[in-house]
């Protein structure tokens, strides 16, 4: 398994067709909840900084679809949709996630667990894709590949420390 | 195995139990990182550990996991935002 963290967002490879993101948040998860759930909130941070997020529809319920239009910093547009497949207020959310540049590749199935300790939120966060090829473009990068090598061989490494 | 010392890239080959090409691979990657360094010695080139080259990995994230790394910090400050309009509200009743 290949783990990354930087600050307080940890990615791991669970396996070959699922990535994992686990994240605390300082708020109760009725709080999260809202703010992942909400068109005008999610829009506020979905993009991370990256672009501009243009339009953001969400009919939450189970069966029920959602679209995210987004304006790139070059300009163009992207556009993701898909459809809920379970929602469980403050607790799970699954949904299907389809680039629709590549209409026709299988969606990307994504979970997300939220649980409040003390006040504070943990999201859990699965992709789970087809398979290994889909999961490594997500991943998005040959570096990636080369990030895998990396950590295997620094994990023997420090193993043998 | 190279926590031992400096190696020759056969005995890396050995104790990896993979093919010299794939370790050779992995060396440069790793090379490349900064995690080994390597200086020839005759005709073999032996490897070492650099430990200053630990601390640069922290820094070699994916694009990937900055992507959720900015977006989750954006909700950090969203979050901040509707914790301080709850408290405002009870403030008002």
């Amino acid at each position: 398994m290949t783990t990354t963290s930087s600050d307080k967002t940890k990615v791991t490879l669970p396996s070959d067709t699922r990535i994992q993101i686990v994240r605390e948040f300082d708020a109760p998860k009725r709080l999260v909840y809202r703010a992942w759930t909400e068109p005008d909130l999610v829009r506020r941070w979905i993009t991370g900084g990256y672009g501009e997020s243009k339009l953001f529809e969400v009919d939450l319920r189970p069966g029920g679809k959602w679209r995210h239009v987004m304006v790139m910093p070059d300009g163009q547009e992207g556009a993701l949709h898909g459809e809920y497949t379970e929602v469980v207020p403050e607790e799970k959310l699954v949904h299907t996630e389809i680039y629709e540049a590549m209409p026709d590749a299988p969606p990307t199935i994504e979970t997300n667990l939220f649980e409040e300790h003390d006040g504070r939120t943990t999201v859990t966060t699965y992709l789970d894709v087809v398979d290994k090829a889909t999961r490594d473009m997500l991943l998005g990068s040959g570096m990636m590949d080369g990030m895998e090598v990396a950590y295997t061989m620094l994990e023997e490494l420090v193993q043998s420390l | 195995v190279l926590a031992l010392g400096e190696r020759p890239v056969n005995d890396l080959v050995a104790a990896l139990e993979l093919a010299q090409p794939q370790v050779s691979k992995h060396l440069k990657v790793l090379r490349e990182v900064g995690l080994v360094e390597v200086r020839g010695d005759g005709r073999q080139r032996m490897y070492r550990i650099n430990g200053n080259g630990l601390k640069p990995i922290h820094d070699w994230v994916s694009a990937f996991e900055r992507t959720w790394s900015a977006r989750f910090d954006a909700l950090d400050a969203v979050l901040e935002e509707l914790k301080e309009k709850e408290i405002g509200d009870d403030d008002d009743q």
